[in-house]
């Protein structure tokens, strides 16, 4: 029997992720150095793992309201105000979800009738468009440049809109890029988002890990937490990627929609992980911030071995991404993906993997150990010129 | 913080050649830094983190709590690098509470460690008293674990 035909149309027509195909082939190869991996090579603090032991001890393994712990909540308010700038009620404007990726969705599932239209930047995370396919909407790629440091500009986003453009996207410090954008920028789009009346879902997961300038979120320019619902988690500043934990902080009415969804659905985050988030949140900062210092040191390292090597690199300032271009060496970001890995045994990721506005870069993840790091840069300059 | 420095606390073994690469000198600068960092007696040396207990031949180690009558001038300083000399003392610091010196003694064998109490340390003059505690078995060591499998890094090859 053709089981096939019974899958939803708009299921059978998504397109699988172009990492998953990459990935088949490296787990297949031996002495491989990666870096291709989107996740910290620090395990989680100690400390943080042991407040989830502890918690499992004391017999910690119920349903939490479907919100979340209040005390996480709590903290998550106390930690949102004093570094982004942003008050928020914890009874009412905050939803802990099973990763920022099920806050994307939930916010997405929320907002979006059928045929709405969704700006998102692109090169972008893989789950943006197919997010927005999911919830019948209609994704807008609005291109980021190399020339902008894969900053989004008002300007292009003025130029992908159009009407019936409802929700806008934004996912800064950027996920393949690194790319974030400066305050004067942000206030340019939060300007435009207000004159066209568009909601801003702003994934704000690689924050933390902005090196130079610090960060500033949307939500705290004038006018815009009324509008923005601001996403966050654990995974990448406090290496937490397998607790699957994050949150969304918003208007009461926009979080109060989420929760519906998120309650038939989801129910609640894991407790265990609710648990290690708030001992995160009190006690973590000091050890979160001396991975940010090691990233730094590693990113100023591994970009201008790029641009050594000749394969110009902007330079990114959050993340743990290096999105260097690979046009001078005259072949298409598969073919030297493939070959890369082929003949010197390291993994980049294909800069198409993140959309069309990949094209002729690849994406290069820094969050490895310095001896692995210097030995795939050595590689990497082999490679370029043996060509 | 000098560069090397953050490198030697955080980058594993990598030579002076790969710390030139990742910080963008020279291997002559390196060795610079190491120099200065050697001449302020910042960087004092190099040594294994060893897990003694598997290794047959062994060693014991002891903490001895020691009380002395401070002197005028010069307060436990002198007593303090006095016996810091000796080749069995590891460590020694200087403490609040109870006792005036924390002293880590090693020794081939359980009687050379007390004769190094009794004969040395006891009877320098300024001495009150000593209190020995023989070390039983270490189960972290200048930050690594002894016992157990290293910690798993079971991530993928591959992820978005």
């Amino acid at each position: 029997m053709d089981t096939t035909r019974f899958i939803a149309r708009h299921v059978v027509t998504l397109p699988k992720s172009g990492i998953r195909d990459f990935f088949e082939i490296v787990a297949k190869m031996k002495d491989v150095i990666s870096l291709g991996i989107g996740e910290p090579d620090f395990v989680t603090p100690w400390h943080i793992r042991e407040a989830a032991i502890y918690g499992l001890e004391k017999g910690r393994t119920h349903y939490t309201s479907n919100l979340g712990l209040i005390e996480l909540r709590r903290a998550i308010c106390q930690y949102v105000g004093r570094n982004y700038g942003v008050g928020y009620q914890p009874e009412t404007d905050v939803l802990v979800t099973v990763g920022v990726s099920e806050a994307v969705d939930i916010a997405l599932r929320a907002l979006i009738n059928p045929g709405d239209q969704v700006l998102f930047h692109q090169p972008c995370y893989v789950s943006y468009h197919p997010s927005v396919t999911l919830t019948h909407g209609r994704g807008i790629p609005v291109p980021t440049l190399a020339a902008d440091n894969f900053a989004l500009t008002a300007a292009a986003l003025a130029a992908a809109w159009r009407p019936g453009c409802k929700v806008l996207m934004l996912n800064l410090p950027c996920n393949p890029t690194g790319g974030t954008c400066s305050r004067e920028q942000l206030e340019q789009i939060a300007r435009f988002c207000i004159e066209k009346d568009l909601i801003v879902l702003s994934d704000e997961i690689y924050s933390e890990l902005t090196f130079e300038g610090g960060h500033v979120s949307i939500a705290s320019l004038p006018g815009m937490a009324e509008r923005t619902i601001f996403l966050h988690g654990f995974s990448k500043a406090f290496a937490m990627t397998g607790w699957r934990i994050g949150y969304a902080c918003g208007p009461a009415p926009l979080i109060d929609a989420m929760m519906k969804v998120h309650q038939y659905s989801m129910m609640c985050a894991s407790i265990m992980s609710q648990d290690a988030a708030v001992e995160a949140l009190l006690r973590g900062e000091d050890g979160m911030k001396r991975m940010r210092d090691q990233y730094h040191r590693r990113r100023d390292f591994v970009v201008r071995r790029f641009n050594e090597i000749g394969l110009t690199c902007h330079l990114p300032r959050g993340s743990f991404y290096a999105f260097p271009s690979i046009q001078a060496t005259g072949k298409s970001e598969r073919d030297f993906s493939f070959e890369l890995l082929e003949k010197e045994r390291v993994a980049v990721v294909p800069g198409t993997a993140f959309g069309e506005g990949g094209r002729g870069f690849v994406r290069a993840s820094f969050a490895t150990g310095y001896e692995q790091l210097v030995e795939a840069c050595n590689r990497i300059a082999r490679f370029v010129d043996s060509r | 913080m000098n560069p090397v420095l953050n490198l030697l606390l955080e980058g594993g073994r990598l030579s002076t050649a790969q710390m030139a690469q990742v910080l963008n000198l020279t291997e002559a600068e390196v060795n610079g830094h190491l120099e200065q960092l050697t001449k302020d007696r910042i960087f004092l040396g190099w040594r294994p983190v060893l897990n003694l207990s598997r290794e047959e031949a062994g060693v014991v180690r002891a903490v001895i709590e020691v009380r002395v009558t401070p002197e005028r001038g010069g307060g436990f300083n002198r007593f303090a690098e006095r016996i810091s000399r000796f080749d069995e003392v590891e460590s020694c610091y200087l403490m609040s509470g109870g006792y005036d010196l924390l002293v880590f003694v090693a020794g081939s064998s359980l009687q050379k460690v007390a004769a190094f109490v009794s004969e040395k340390l006891s009877t320098i003059e300024g001495v009150i008293s000593t209190s020995t505690h023989f070390l039983l078995r270490s189960y972290k060591e200048q930050g690594y674990l002894m016992e157990g499998p290293p910690e798993e890094n079971g991530r993928l090859t591959v992820t978005p």
